[in-house]
Parts: structure tokens; C-alpha cells; sequence
């Protein structure tokens, strides 16, 4: 296989919460590769870290309370962003690396020009002169599809759809042409409609300027239409990783199970989608208060006494490639224990 | 927008008006009467008399009231009892006086307080945050006359580096060339301006500081770095136009604030402006001074808000892109 475009090794993000509440591991040693050109999918429900390993990326985390531990490694085309200097970390961010994030309306600043925040990059990275710069931010507005683009340069923020917005950050994110580009649930805080539109616009665009996503969201239907491959996250760590088909097709973790369950099926009839929807009973807890053992065996119906004590490592599940499907679960030592299914 | 504004200045013009009957009924329901000399001094009530009647003092309290809006709608705000001189003239006298050193005091307290509520700021709770934050609570809190005071010690008298009061210096100014005459002026300015300017940076510093953590913790800032741009330009650019926005409300609420510190800083510094015209015509009960004094006050603090409020609709795009 290729080279990674991005290899995150041992990534480890905590923060540290001053009213007692002690040491918030949100991240606590991911480790995943992206390769140039593909689309990897982070899924998880709220509050597994997913947002907090994307800005860990571009090092966007706030210092502090924020600290990336040091032994965490992330190596962009390989350089390790994580002791680059300021202007080198600069010269990549929104230029080789670019980012867009769940709320585009509080995202664009409300007092410049869509236009201007899109030209900004281009300015900054590429040094063009004004004039090119406007011209390339219509284009770009072409690009993702927004309307009569030549008067909507020169519009503001407020005067934008939330779907527009997402377009127009979208836009903003690709002005430099950037080798991977970080989504963090891009469609989240949009209607359906808008949702479908939105991803396909990634999807050509991704084809076109041949760069990698990497697409995070809470919703595995939307990694099963859009990613090579799929990085499960639970409580700060990869719980589970494989290609997407191999995915969908033989989950292996409790809760990629949970999360499968949960997706509502195109043939599923509203009426029945209340019923039939298994939902993962509980939720995520605080980042500074994991479960000993396995993360996950409060809410797991297999669990036994050794998940309530021993962390189970990334466990290789011996299908396909060495490594390419990996579990972080004991039923991976004793498979017999999940028929026995409370 | 028309409709909008021409309601702002009718609300103005009824704002005016009232302070105007307050200040009015005020003065001439307060105890004590214009026209006393020195307690020791024997005074002859004849002649007390026919000033009165002169003055029309001897009217009901409503007949002066008319008379007195009759008056100045015409423009005529009336004869000083005390300066022996029309209002107008004493007025236009004081106010330039007034607006320099309010001028001087605002550039300090905006370009000294935006500066440093920045700078705070971006290092918040690192130490030159917490070092700065007690000093402008410091001079927050401390009244502006004993501040005043305080410097007129150290810098007039003990270092002497700066004059102890006036506008310009009587003996050589007149003398001097053009140049030497504005760094006269400018020389005199700088302790009353600075202790009305420190006093207002203060404030502006503690309020812009908020401001601008509120804005540095948006979305639309992280968007700025992800986006590459330098640390100055997030700050400078992206941030800092937000946490103007509120920042123009403020001079429009600074304003008030910066006239009746004047009237206390102008009394230290015997700056011969409106705030000292005003209160030494209040100790005398000259009643035409007072009114028109506040007139004028309260004209320039509804002009002032008025105009911020102009300003932050040409700042904020939501608000300018809705109207037009
Ligand atoms: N600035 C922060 N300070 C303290 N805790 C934080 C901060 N940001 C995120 N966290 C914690 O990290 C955990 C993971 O958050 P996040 O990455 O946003 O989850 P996700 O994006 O998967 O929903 C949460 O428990 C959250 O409370
Ligand atoms: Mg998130």
C-alpha cells in the first residue's frame, strides 16, 4: 500500500478541568492512518473525543485547559505536526490541511464578506494580489454550487442558509487545494434534505481535486455511503477498525453492534422506526470518569467479570490483511461468550 | 432608517427639555439666593430687591419658566447674575476649554484601554494579565479627584514636570511661536487629560478584555487558525472587529461619564472649562448659568449616544445590510 498522507500514533488529548473535576482523557491513544486520496470515517456517539482528535490534528485545541501528551505522534507526509514550529505549523494549516466543522454559521465571522473569508487563505498561502484572490473565491463559490456566485461574494454570513454557510466553508476549506480535508460532522446541524446534498457535493469534489477526507460523524449510515474505511471510537479510543464493507458486513465490537442497530434502514417505515430502533442503552460518561476495564462493559449485554477489570487491547481480528480489522474487545479471545447474550 | 432617526432626535430634543424644566425647578426651589456677597458684608435688601425685580425673580416660579423657554427658543440663553456677561458668551468661553480635554481624555482612554484589554486579552490569566487587571481595578475604583490630586503631587509639585493648572502658561504664551504654543497647550493638557484618560482606560480595558475573551472563545476564530492566518491577524482582524461592535455602545455610554469627571478634573487642574463654569455658578446660584450648562450637558450625552448608536449600525453588516 501506499504511504500514509496522515498516520496518528498514540494520540492522547486530555484536559484539564480546574473545578476539581479532575483530568478529562477525551482522546487516550487513537492511532489511524489516512491515506492520500480516501475517505476515512471516525464514527462514535457524542462525547467519545471524535472533535477533540480532529483539532488535535491542526493542533486547534485551546491551551489550556488542553494538552496533547507528549508521545503522541502526528505525521503529516512525514512530518510530525506536534513539534513543528508556529509559522511551519501555519504554512499546513488551511493550506496542505483544511478543516471544516458542524456549525458553519457560527464558523464564518460575522463582519467580513463571504467572499473576503475565502479569499483569506488564497492571500495568506499563495500570496495572491486582491483582485485574483476575489476572482478565486467566486470561483470557488461556483465550485460548490451557490448561485449567481458574483453577488454572493460580496454577501455576509447572516444573509446565508445553513446549507449555504456549510457550502461556502466548504469553499473557504478548499481555496488552497489542500491534501486532506477534516470534516467534522459536516451535516450534523442541517436538515436531511440539505445533508444529502452536502455530502454528495464532498463526494465530487473529492473526486475532483483528488484530495483525502477524513469524515467524522456520529452517523454510520453516513460512513457506509461515503468511506474506505471506518475508525469506531468509544470513549476516547479506537474501539474498532476495518474497511467499510468488511465493517458492515462482520462488526465485531459490542458497540459497532449498538451503533448498526441503530441505524434506521431505507426500508424501514417511519411508524416502525420507533419501535424496531435499538437505541444503546446509557451513554457515553464524562471524559474524566472512564470505567475501569473495558470502557464500554456498563453498557455491553456480553460483558463478564474480566471486562470489568483488564482493558482489552486492539485485538487483530484475523480477517483479511494482518491489522486491518482490528477490535478492542475480549470476545475476540472467547467468541463462544457472545451467543450467551443477556 | 429616516423614520428611525428622526424619532432618535425627537426623543433627544424631549430628553433635553426635561432636563432643562428639572435643572429649572431645581435651582430655583433649592435653598439660597443669587446676589449674596460674603456673609460679612452688610447688604442693603433695596438694593436686593431691584436686582430681583430686574432679573424678573420676583415672578411666580411658571411665569419665569415660560419666559425662560420663550428665551432660549430663540436662542437667547440669558445674562450671567454673577459674571456680569450674557450666558452665551461665557458658555462659549468654557466649552472649547471642556472639549479638548474631554478630546484628550477619550484618545487616551480609548487608544490606552483598547490596547491593553487586547493585550490582556490574548494573555489572559498569564501574569502581565493579572499584573494589569489589578491596576485598572486600582484606578477603577479610586475617585477621580484623589487620583487628580495624586498626580498633581507627584508630577506638578514634587517632580515637576508638568504645570499644577491652567490652559496655557499666562506669562510666556503669548510669547511664543506657533509651535511653542501647542506644546504649551499640549504640556498643560497632559495631567488633567491623563487623569481623566487613565481613569477612562481603566474601564474600557476591563470591558474590552471581556469582550474579547467572549469573541476569541467563537467558532469563528478557531476557523481563522484552522485557516492558517498569523496570531496577529486572528486577534487584530478576525477578534478584534467583533469586540469593537459592543466597544461602540461603550462611547456612547463613556460620554456621560467623561463630563462629570471633567467637572471634578477641571476644579483640581483650575481648568477654566464648563464643568468649573458650571460649578462655581451652582455655589453662586446663578441660575442662567446652571440651566444652560446642563443644557448643554445633556445635549452633547444624547448627541454622544446618538451617535454611537450610528456608528454600530455602519460597524455590524447584519444590522447596516438590514436597514439599507
Ligand atoms: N475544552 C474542553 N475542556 C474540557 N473538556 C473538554 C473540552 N473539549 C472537549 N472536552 C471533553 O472531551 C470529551 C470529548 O469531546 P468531543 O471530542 O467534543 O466529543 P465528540 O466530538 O465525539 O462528540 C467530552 O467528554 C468533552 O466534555
Ligand atoms: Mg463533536
Amino acid at each position: 500500500m501506499t504511504e500514509p498522507l496522515l498516520r496518528v500514533r498514540d494520540l492522547k488529548t486530555y484536559f484539564v478541568t480546574e473545578r476539581g473535576g479532575g483530568t478529562a482523557r477525551a482522546v487516550d491513544g487513537v492511532s489511524f492512518d489516512v491515506h492520500p486520496g480516501e475517505t476515512l470515517g471516525i464514527v462514535g456517539e457524542s462525547g467519545c473525543g471524535k472533535t477533540v482528535t480532529s483539532l488535535s490534528i491542526l493542533r486547534l485545541i485551546p491551551e489550556p485547559p488542553g494538552h496533547i501528551l507528549s508521545g503522541s505522534l502526528i505525521e503529516f507526509e512525514g512530518r510530525n505536526l506536534l513539534t513543528l514550529r508556529p509559522p511551519e505549523l501555519r504554512a499546513i494549516r488551511g493550506n496542505e490541511v483544511a478543516m471544516i466543522f458542524q456549525e458553519p454559521m457560527t464558523s464564518l465571522n460575522p463582519v467580513f464578506t463571504v467572499g473576503d473569508q475565502i479569499a483569506e487563505a488564497a492571500i495568506v498561502h499563495q500570496r495572491l494580489p486582491r483582485k485574483r484572490a476575489r476572482a478565486r473565491a467566486i470561483e470557488m463559490l461556483r465550485l460548490v454550487g451557490i448561485p449567481d456566485p458574483e453577488e454572493r461574494v460580496d454577501h455576509y454570513p447572516h444573509q446565508l442558509s445553513g446549507g449555504m454557510s456549510q457550502r461556502v466553508m466548504i469553499a473557504m476549506a478548499l481555496v488552497c487545494h489542500p491534501k486532506l480535508l477534516i470534516a467534522d460532522e459536516p451535516t450534523t446541524a442541517l436538515d436531511v434534505t440539505i445533508q444529502a446534498q452536502i455530502l454528495e457535493l464532498l463526494d465530487r469534489l473529492q473526486a475532483e481535486l483528488g484530495m483525502a477526507v477524513l469524515l467524522i460523524t456520529h452517523d454510520l449510515g453516513i460512513v457506509a455511503g461515503t468511506s474506505d474505511r471506518v475508525v469506531v471510537m468509544y470513549a476516547g479510543q479506537v474501539v474498532e477498525t476495518a474497511a467499510t464493507p468488511e465493517l458492515f458486513a462482520h462488526p465485531l465490537h459490542p458497540y459497532t453492534e449498538g451503533l448498526m442497530a441503530a441505524v434506521p434502514r431505507i426500508d424501514t417505515r417511519v411508524s416502525q422506526v420507533r419501535g424496531r430502533l435499538h437505541t444503546i442503552p446509557g451513554q457515553v460518561p464524562a471524559a474524566s470518569a472512564w470505567p475501569a476495564g473495558c470502557r464500554f462493559h456498563p453498557r455491553c449485554p456480553y460483558a463478564w467479570d474480566r471486562c470489568t477489570v483488564e482493558e482489552p487491547p486492539l485485538l487483530d481480528a484475523g480477517r483479511g490483511e494482518p491489522g486491518s480489522h482490528a477490535v478492542r474487545c475480549w470476545l475476540l479471545t472467547e467468541p463462544r461468550r457472545r451467543t450467551r447474550q443477556a | 432608517m429616516t423614520a428611525w432617526l428622526v424619532r432618535r432626535v425627537a426623543a433627544a430634543i424631549a430628553i433635553v427639555w426635561a432636563v432643562v424644566t428639572v435643572t429649572f425647578v431645581l435651582v430655583h426651589v433649592a435653598p439660597g439666593t443669587p446676589f449674596l456677597p460674603p456673609a460679612e458684608t452688610p447688604v442693603d435688601p433695596a438694593v436686593l430687591e431691584r436686582l430681583r425685580s430686574q432679573f424678573g425673580l420676583d415672578r411666580p416660579l411658571s411665569e419665569q419658566y415660560v419666559r425662560y423657554l420663550r428665551e432660549i427658543a430663540r436662542g437667547n440663553l440669558g445674562e450671567s447674575f454673577a459674571l456680569h456677561r450674557p450666558v452665551a458668551d461665557a458658555l462659549a468661553e468654557a466649552l472649547p476649554n471642556t472639549l479638548t480635554l474631554a478630546g484628550a481624555a477619550l484618545c487616551i482612554e480609548f487608544v490606552l484601554g483598547l490596547a491593553l484589554g487586547v493585550y490582556q486579552a490574548a494573555r489572559a490569566r498569564r501574569f502581565g494579565d493579572v499584573a494589569l487587571g489589578n491596576a485598572t481595578l486600582f484606578l477603577y475604583s479610586v475617585p477621580t479627584f484623589w487620583l487628580g490630586l495624586l498626580l498633581l503631587v507627584v508630577f506638578g509639585q514634587w517632580l515637576r514636570w508638568f504645570p499644577v493648572g491652567g490652559v496655557v502658561d499666562v506669562v510666556t504664551h503669548e510669547s511664543l511661536p506657533w509651535a511653542g504654543r501647542v506644546a504649551d497647550r499640549l504640556w498643560h493638557l497632559a495631567l488633567p487629560a491623563g487623569t481623566l484618560g487613565l481613569v477612562g482606560a481603566a474601564a474600557t480595558a476591563r470591558f474590552e478584555r471581556a469582550a474579547m475573551l467572549e469573541v476569541l472563545g467563537q467558532d469563528y476564530v478557531r476557523t481563522a487558525r484552522a485557516k492558517g492566518l498569523p496570531e496577529r491577524r486572528v486577534v487584530l482582524g478576525h477578534a478584534l472587529r467583533n469586540a469593537l461592535l459592543p466597544f461602540v455602545t461603550l462611547f456612547g455610554l463613556a460620554f456621560p461619564f467623561l463630563l462629570t469627571g471633567a467637572v471634578l478634573v477641571e476644579t483640581v487642574f483650575a481648568w477654566p472649562g464648563m464643568g468649573r463654569l458650571a460649578a462655581e455658578a451652582i455655589f453662586r446660584r446663578d441660575y442662567p448659568v446652571v440651566t444652560a450648562a446642563a443644557m448643554l450637558a445633556s445635549g452633547m450625552v444624547v448627541l454622544g449616544s446618538l451617535l454611537a448608536d450610528l456608528l454600530y449600525a455602519a460597524a455590524d453588516p447584519r444590522i447596516r445590510t438590514s436597514a439599507a
